[in-house]
């Protein structure tokens, strides 16, 4: 995964899999505190305890098809290589929080990336699951919910590519406001990358 | 185009572009339209998935196809990742690997318009005989 945008696409793929109807994804960056940290919650069924331990090995999933799964793994790589870790907290029933910090200033902390492209995607192809999208730098911070933009435009899905696109930049404008580090912000300066 | 950064810039937007042209009736019934579906798992994502399903979601739009487009999870065949499953209707579905946007974008021209198989298909059976699950 060259982003941790990309880490975070993919654990949230878990969290559909687990049936989750609410998805949240919270972004903290704090330079003063030398802390990046990812958080994605979810309402989904759950890992059982004894499972628990075992998810961040590469060799355990809860598929049948397949015996492996590298989603929390690889995640766990990134953390432990950027001087974080990764914690998972579940509880059967009701939903699975998985945690990774990461040292901001660390070499090896991969940059955000296109969010606002994963959102866009997680978006379009979930229309049956609300999402929450907080990042927080420093003390100033911005949260995108699918549930309050649905119930502002007053419509109920929003697939559009029209509205995603403008949900995408809207999305961009307000993080390139907050400051939060790691994302081109070249298309909404008029420069196509 | 002015700035959007809010999600009154949003509806204002959109307000604007729903009184520039009629309203889409965009009633999909999805028996009737081409379903792609992006397999999206870590071996998907590693290698370019995200970028394959943005290029759908836009080039099929913007080429005035009826589409939906939605996400999958891996479908064991990591090796020819990103891989992604067409399926045009009334038709079985075909899985096509090793996706990038050129091949993607012949999809789009030929697969999808004319009907005109592309390189790149994975075999599949889609009659399961035995399903352990």
């Amino acid at each position: 995964m060259k982003e941790l945008a990309l880490n975070i696409l993919d654990i949230v793929q878990n969290s559909i899999r687990a049936e989750a109807d609410h998805i949240s994804i919270e972004i903290r960056e704090s330079e003063q505190l030398n802390l990046y940290q990812i958080i994605i919650t979810d309402n989904g069924k759950g890992i059982p305890e004894g499972m628990l331990e075992h998810v961040a090995d590469p060799f355990v999933t809860s598929r049948t098809r397949r015996r492996m799964g590298l989603g929390l793994p690889l995640l766990k790589y990134h953390a432990d290589l950027a001087g974080g870790e990764l914690k998972i907290n579940s509880e059967v029933g009701k939903g699975t929080i998985v945690n990774a910090t990461f040292r901001y200033n660390h070499i090896d902390r991969q940059p955000l990336g296109d969010i606002t492209g994963v959102l866009k995607i997680l978006i379009a192809s979930n229309p049956g699951i609300s999402f929450i999208y907080n990042h927080t730098v420093g003390n100033r911070e911005y949260t995108f919910s699918t549930q309050e933009t649905k119930e502002f435009l007053m419509v109920d899905k929003l697939y559009e590519m029209d509205l995603l696109q403008d949900i995408g930049l809207m999305i961009k404008e307000n993080l390139k406001e907050i400051n939060a580090s790691g994302i081109s912000f070249l298309e909404i300066t008029g420069i196509k990358s | 185009m002015s700035k959007i950064t809010s999600l009154a810039d949003l509806k204002k937007k959109r307000q604007e572009l729903q009184a520039g042209m009629d309203i889409r009736v965009k009633a999909i019934d999805p028996e009737n339209v081409v379903q792609i579906k992006v397999a999206m798992a870590t071996c998907g994502i590693a290698s370019g998935a995200k970028t394959v399903m943005e290029f759908f979601l836009e080039q099929l739009e913007r080429r005035n196809i009826a589409a939906v487009v939605t996400q999958t999870g891996c479908m064991g065949y990591c090796y020819a990742e990103p891989t992604i499953e067409v399926k045009l209707p009334g038709q079985d579905p075909v899985v096509y690997g090793f996706v990038d946007l050129k091949r993607a974008d012949q999809i789009i021209e030929k697969y999808i318009k004319t009907g005109e198989m592309v390189d790149g298909i994975i075999p599949v059976n889609y009659q399961i005989i035995d399903l352990k699950e």
